[in-house]
């Protein structure tokens, strides 16, 4: 899959969730992509580096979602 | 003074252990003197305000630390975890109290000079807290605010040759057994391994594209110093498929009293004098041994290599000459799912360089649970799930008995129709012409 129509994709169904759901795993992402997780990877690595997608971590678990959404990037900015 | 009364947390001083709040009390007053004059980059009493949290967590019954967050350094998916605390007017200290893991070097060998850089580095720009080491085997660092991270990794990655370890839904940082650096019962070099896995699965490492944590310990042999086989996805432990190397002048040394048992480990106390019978064959758990006529036997066949021969007799008792390791999969801590040791998946192999078919087994381990794994499943889970046959399926490994506790335990090999003459299909009226209803 070409990045910018995988970029798309990832952007149009995180955005279409945002009411409900901000975070999600990497195995909803390569889902959505329709890929196998290894050819997800390099592409939704991409997205990190160019700061489409960001990652939240527990510690134990890694969540992903688009930059600056969600509950916590708010309170990020105020602290 | 203290800045915040904690008298609970002052009674955990009172026991005879080595207390972490005594420690953690010092730590406050030396930032408070500041006697090296550093010019602190998050708040000079961060400690005092952490002491008062977890004083009035105590009071409270429950947590004033927020779960995780979206801190990390550009690229990484982990290293670093996130924590605020949800009182920080009452503890600006600790507003941002992120954790750093620091990758260890295998068998954790450094020059005090290293540490006294890492804890400089810290004490600048952290709390000076640190733990030594997490349970993956770390270097934690406890305890930074958000702008210093980019700050400490450009220090670690360009001036200290240092990386970030793992966390998250990442490889964990692999950890080892000190190995053949200094143990003579290392049976594969435990750093080698360790040193080149970190190095080779990097991408693993940092960027988290796994259902959940996976773990790599490696110990030299099955005395399991880094205890891989009781918390590693995948242990790696030394083994050897020979004859274990009898010395029988140095066993009858060991009988006559001229050697130390355990090569001393217990002499703190008279406990008789040395029953070879009853200390080292009757405690074969195989009932592989014979000491009869001042000599020792083993039947290497049924030994399974458990070590407490040979860690009672150091100097009679010596490993085999043709070594290698056995790979176990799926041991976890009770997170989920409940505690699960390692299962034996491959008996024996080589652990030479450049470790290519260890590296396909644990490519291919990778692509079934990255496939299969449901969010937040270790791979004992999934095992556990789909199965051990699967497993070998997946790897291409054949079914050994070794893998199989006893006959009918186990029960998760299983046999498919193709295997078997025939098939499932059974002509009834054939078969009820020599059976009665
Ligand atoms: S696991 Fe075995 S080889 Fe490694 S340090 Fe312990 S006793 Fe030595
Ligand atoms: S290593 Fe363990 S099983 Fe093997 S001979 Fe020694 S005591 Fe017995």
């Amino acid at each position: 899959m070409e990045y910018n129509e995988a970029k798309e994709k990832i952007v149009e169904a995180l955005q279409k969730k945002q009411k409900t759901k901000t975070k999600f795993y990497f195995n909803d992402l390569a889902k959505i992509l329709e890929e196998k997780p290894r050819v997800a990877k390099k592409l939704i690595n991409q997205m990190i580096q160019e700061q489409v997608l960001e990652y939240w971590s527990s510690g134990s678990t890694t969540l992903y979602g688009l930059t600056g959404t969600g509950k916590q990037a708010a309170a990020e900015d105020e602290a | 003074m203290a800045k915040h009364e904690t008298p609970l947390l002052d009674q955990l001083e009172s026991g005879p252990w080595p207390s972490f709040v005594s420690d953690l009390k010092q730590e406050a007053e030396k930032r408070a003197k500041n006697e090296k004059g550093v010019e602190f980059q998050i708040p000079e009493d961060v400690v005092e305000d952490l002491l008062g949290v977890l004083e009035l967590s105590y009071k409270h019954g429950r947590t004033h630390w927020k779960h995780g967050g979206i801190v990390g350094v550009f690229g990484y998916g982990g290293g670093v975890i996130g924590r605020y605390c949800d009182q920080p007017e009452k503890f600006p200290g600790v507003a941002h109290f992120h954790t750093m893991r620091v990758n260890q070097p295998a068998g954790k060998f450094y020059k005090a000079e290293y540490l006294r850089e890492l804890c400089d580095l810290w004490d600048f720009r952290g709390s000076g807290i640190t733990n030594m080491h997490g349970s993956t085997g770390d270097i934690i660092f406890i305890g930074t605010t958000t702008p210093q991270l980019e700050e400490i990794f450009y220090e670690m990655t360009h001036n200290m040759n240092q990386d970030l370890g793992g966390s998250g839904s990442n490889l964990r940082t692999p950890s080892d057994c000190i190995g053949q650096a200094r143990c003579e019962y290392a049976c594969y070099d435990t750093q080698a391994i360790c040193h080149t896995f970190t190095n080779e699965y990097q991408d693993e490492l940092h960027r988290p594209a796994f259902p959940y944590k996976f773990k790599f310990k490696f110990d030299g042999c099955p005395n399991c110093c880094v205890a891989s086989i009781a918390r590693a996805d995948m242990s790696f432990v030394g083994t050897w498929r020979d004859d274990i190397r009898i010395d029988q002048k140095a066993v009858k040394a060991y009988v006559g009293g001229e050697l130390a048992p355990n090569a001393g480990a217990h002499a703190g106390r008279d406990w008789g004098s040395f029953d070879i019978q009853k200390e080292v064959v009757d405690l074969c758990p195989t009932e592989c041994m014979r000491y009869e006529g001042d000599k020792l036997e083993i039947n290497t066949k049924e030994c399974t290599r458990c070590m407490h021969c040979i860690n009672v007799m150091p100097r009679a008792l010596r490993i085999g000459n043709d070594r290698g390791l056995s790979i176990l999969v799926g041991a976890k801590a009770p997170i989920l799912d409940g505690a699960q040791m390692g299962s034996l998946l491959v008996p024996f192999i080589k652990a030479e360089e450049p470790y290519d078919e260890i590296k396909e087994i644990i490519e291919s381990i990778w692509d079934w649970w990255m496939e299969e794994g449901k969010n937040r499943e270790r791979l004992g889970e999934l095992l556990k799930r789909q199965g051990f046959q699967k497993l070998l399926e997946m790897t291409g490994l054949e079914p050994d008995p070794r893998m199989v506790q006893e006959p009918r335990s186990n029960p998760y090999i299983f046999w498919k129709e193709d295997e078997v003459e025939g098939g499932w299909e059974r002509d009834i009226d054939e078969f009820r012409k020599h059976h009665q209803r």
